[in-house]
């Protein structure tokens, strides 16, 4: 599983750190390192760039998971830079920022925007597969989620906008639903595809969304 | 069709002509119900588009209005795009109450094409999920399990795509549509008749009526850009060569003629149970096609003014 990112505009950026002239910068060595938007190169080029409109980098660390309880820990041996900086800029994904955010009691902003999350199907390359709808239906799509990735995440089969196996808004993206016919049909299913799907539930856990397991 | 409804006129085996209408960008409604002025006499059924290519317009409903008040039979075009399942059935019970007796269930183009592209997008159904709604709400009950007070009944359609690659998937939705309750097809433009001949003898088995899908052209360029850019339409070389070879000028009447050619064979043939005519715009040829079609007697003859009104 990756945190797909982008880097948000350097504008914007800026503006979120109007009136905070010394930063601490975090980048993650998970997720953000292999979309080359919050590892040790981008954090050094985000330092470089703060610089450049006068602002002082207190100090930067890339730490392993951003998003996992041990950030905590790590982020302890930087606890001076961090006292000293008027804020804390994450380059991680969202998950990241929340961690931080949760026990940093400075301003903390993130310095990306988190996109989906997905799976590396090549160097470089990455593609949403779960929408966490909170009602899986890959039993009887073949393995490929349509809630996700059909662009009208329909349940039933294919819209008429089906442009030879590409999605009708872009012919660089497949169609998912004639990904999820060829591989039902070579698996000798294509009932499946056949049987009438309902619609899901909007509504499986309603937000904010919260899970207690039980001991 | 003086009477009949629209149900009735497609279970009375005649040759069903419909056509469709889109709303104004704005409450200018002139052109619109000109448009319905022009087409109510002529044709069983007027669609009226809904935010057609996910262009923001005057709503379909306010159309289909329209349609019903001056004695025209509205099909009422609806979408998943932009209603979540309470403001389908909501926007349903109005209907009904307004004497609109036909719907549409498609489940609508993509936002990203049209002109509010950072909108957000419902997608909560697909058509034959709302095809199952329109059936379920029949039964006096709204989705939610409860009585509804006053029901509403409805002639219900879908859209298929005889012209989809890869087509199986297409004939699953298909298939799934029929069974979730259409009675009718519309289909997406057909322009190679041997194909579309194809797609009937398949789809004959199954007990819908289906009429053939016929978008006007009016130029080469716009015959060869819908084949290279147009998902699930196929316009075969002859087509564009004959409409290329039209004396300069000569494009849209050449357009009408083969658009009235194809009517024409369609029925002679017996090859469906009527056609869907979409003159995007061009509404006022429509009377030309019919008559190019051997359909009417007349050429541009505008229904004449006065004609009692359809019993509703
Ligand atoms: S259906 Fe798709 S979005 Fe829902 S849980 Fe399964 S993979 Fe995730
Ligand atoms: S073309 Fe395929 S992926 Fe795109 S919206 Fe239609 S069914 Fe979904």
């Amino acid at each position: 599983m990756k945190s797909i990112t982008k880097q948000k505009p350097l504008e914007e950026i800026d503006r979120q750190l109007d009136g905070m002239d010394r930063v601490y910068l975090v980048g993650c060595g998970t997720c953000a390192t292999m979309t080359r938007t919050g590892g040790r190169e981008e954090v050094l080029h985000m330092k470089e760039h703060l610089q450049g409109l006068g602002k002082m980098v207190t100090g930067w660390t890339v730490v392993p998971i951003a998003c996992d309880e041990m950030t905590d820990t790590t982020l302890r041996e930087s606890n001076g830079a961090i006292k000293n900086a008027s804020c804390v800029m994450v380059m991680s994904c969202a998950l990241g920022v929340h961690r931080l955010a949760s026990y940093i009691d400075k301003p903390v902003t993130p310095a990306l925007d988190t996109l989906f999350i997905g799976l590396e199907d090549g160097p470089g390359s990455f593609h949403e597969v779960c929408a966490q709808c909170g009602h899986c239906v890959l039993g009887f799509t073949a393995g490929i989620c349509p809630v996700t990735m059909c662009h009208k995440h329909l349940l039933n089969g294919p819209c008429g906008g089906t442009n030879d196996g590409k999605c009708e808004i872009d012919k660089t993206k497949d169609c998912a639903w004639t990904l999820i016919y060829q591989r039902l049909k070579d698996q000798g299913r294509l009932d499946v595809m056949r049987r009438y799907q309902p619609p899901g539930n909007s509504h499986v856990v309603p937000r904010p969304r919260i899970a207690r397991i039980s001991p | 069709m003086m009477g009949q409804s629209f149900r009735e006129v497609l279970q009375s085996g005649k040759f069903v002509v419909t056509s469709e209408i889109g709303p104004p960008k704005g409450t200018n409604i002139d052109k619109m119900c000109h448009h319905i002025d022009i087409l109510k006499d002529l044709v069983d059924g007027i669609n009226v588009t809904d935010h057609q290519s996910s262009v923001m317009r005057f709503p379909s409903i306010g159309g289909c209005l329209h349609v019903k008040e001056k004695g025209g039979e509205p099909i009422l075009q609806m979408t998943c795009r932009d209603r979540n399942q309470m403001a389908l059935q909501g926007e349903l019970l109005l209907a009904y109450t307004r004497g609109i007796r036909n719907v549409l269930c498609l489940t609508g183009d993509s936002i990203v094409v049209g002109d509010h592209k950072s909108a957000a997008d419902v997608f909560e159904f697909d058509s034959a999920q709302l095809l199952r709604a329109v059936r379920h709400l029949e039964t006096g009950k709204d989705l939610g399990g409860n009585d509804l007070d006053g029901g509403v009944q409805f002639c219900a359609g879908a859209i298929v795509t005889p012209e989809a690659k890869p087509f199986e998937p297409q004939f699953i939705k298909f298939e799934k549509k029929v069974e979730a309750g259409a009675e009718f097809f519309q289909t997406q433009a057909v322009y190679d008749l041997d194909n579309f001949a194809k797609f009937m003898d398949r789809a004959r088995q199954f007990r819908v009526k289906i009429l053939a899908g016929i978008v006007l052209l009016v130029s080469a360029r716009m015959a060869k850009y819908m084949t290279e850019n147009v998902p699930g339409i196929f316009v075969p070389q002859n087509l564009i060569d004959e409409l290329a070879a039209a004396p300069k000028g000569g494009a849209l009447n050449k357009g009408i003629e083969i658009a009235g050619r194809m009517i024409a064979e369609l029925k002679k043939n017996a090859i469906c149970d009527g056609v869907h005519i979409m003159a995007i715009g061009k509404e006022e040829v429509v009377p030309d096609i019919l008559a190019a079609a051997g359909l009417t007697s007349g050429g541009t003859a505008h229904p004449a003014s006065g004609k009692t009104l359809h019993a509703s």
